[in-house]
């Protein structure tokens, strides 16, 4: 079990992600540095480990996460 | 606010560098809102324009999804927000470290606010599930009988393995979180703890039940 991609995909999200990731204190202490080495192009995964996964596990920081992201890079089109 | 909350999940081992030197902006807000008198209130008073951007921005993102607020209502949330995100950022201005510019370490305070307070304003009395409404997360449309049946026995499998290996507050909150969609702080709320705490059982519940079905010889496979 599953061979139905859907099913594993409802899976993945019910049980997070496998991969270690930081609580949602230390996400909110590092999303202003995330944000930004995501928008000049680096390697924020590597700058701060486990942020991502995190976003992937937890819905209200992905949200806010991709709000900071759309406010910054809007900014930044100026 | 989630920095209040003690426990995380893990602390990962981050990358150190040194503190970067501060651009000239960051130098000049610091340098203000560290003032005295006027200048002090003249920052604080700009910091506030600053904060009720991110606000009014983020109000303005989710208005699609809450219709039942009026123009009037979004904007008190976005000035309430802002005040409250003020009074975060003055009593946390010793914890900017430069890792980014000030202005946007200042944005993710009013986003926060602002994404805390409608959340809670569109839970705002109802009913908070604990129990399993639906399983609609693992429901495909159109698929074949077979294929309903693998659905019907994963779901079974998942329910045994809630029933069996996680505590009764472990079972209320991954149900709630990752089944129900309650919002985190909402349910922090309603159960009197933080969104830090909270994330913190749902994560032991996730990693529980993970190895418990790994176990049983479930095939799990990460969302991508």
């Amino acid at each position: 079990m599953s061979e139905q991609p859907d099913l594993k995909r409802a899976l993945g999200r019910f049980l997070g992600p496998a991969a270690p990731e930081v609580g949602c204190d230390e996400c909110f202490a590092r999303l202003d540095q995330y944000v930004e080495v995501e928008l000049a192009g680096g390697d924020p995964d590597a700058v701060v480990p486990g942020l991502r996964a995190h976003l992937d596990g937890c819905p209200a920081c992905r949200e806010e996460h991709e709000s900071l992201r759309a406010l910054v890079g809007g900014e930044q089109l100026l | 606010m989630i920095a209040a909350a003690t426990a995380t999940v893990s602390r990962m081992d981050t990358v150190v560098t040194s503190p970067r030197e501060l651009d000239e902006e960051s130098r000049e807000w610091l340098r203000t809102l560290r003032a005295t008198g006027t200048v002090h209130d003249q920052a604080v008073e700009r910091l506030h324009a600053l904060l009720l951007r991110a606000t009014r921005f983020e109000v303005a993102r989710r208005r699609p999804t809450l219709p039942h607020l009026r123009g009037n209502d979004l904007d008190e949330i976005a000035l309430q927000a802002a005040d409250d995100a003020l009074m975060s950022v003055l009593a946390r201005l010793d914890d900017f470290r430069g890792a980014s510019r000030f202005t946007t370490w200042v944005y993710k305070f009013g986003l926060l606010e602002a994404a805390v307070k409608l959340r809670r304003r569109a839970w705002q009395g109802r009913e908070i599930p604990l129990e399993p409404e639906t399983w609609g997360l693992f429901a495909s449309a159109g698929i074949e009988p077979g294929e309903q049946a693998e659905q019907n026995e994963l779901i079974a499998i998942l329910q045994r393995s809630i029933a069996e290996v996680l505590t009764s507050h472990q079972r209320r909150v991954l149900v709630a979180l990752a089944l129900n969609g309650i919002p985190i702080d909402v349910l922090a709320d309603r159960l009197n703890t933080s969104r830090g705490a909270l994330y913190k059982t749902l994560h032991d519940a996730r990693r529980k039940l993970r190895k418990h079905l790994e176990v049983m010889g479930v095939t799990l496979e990460e969302e991508t």
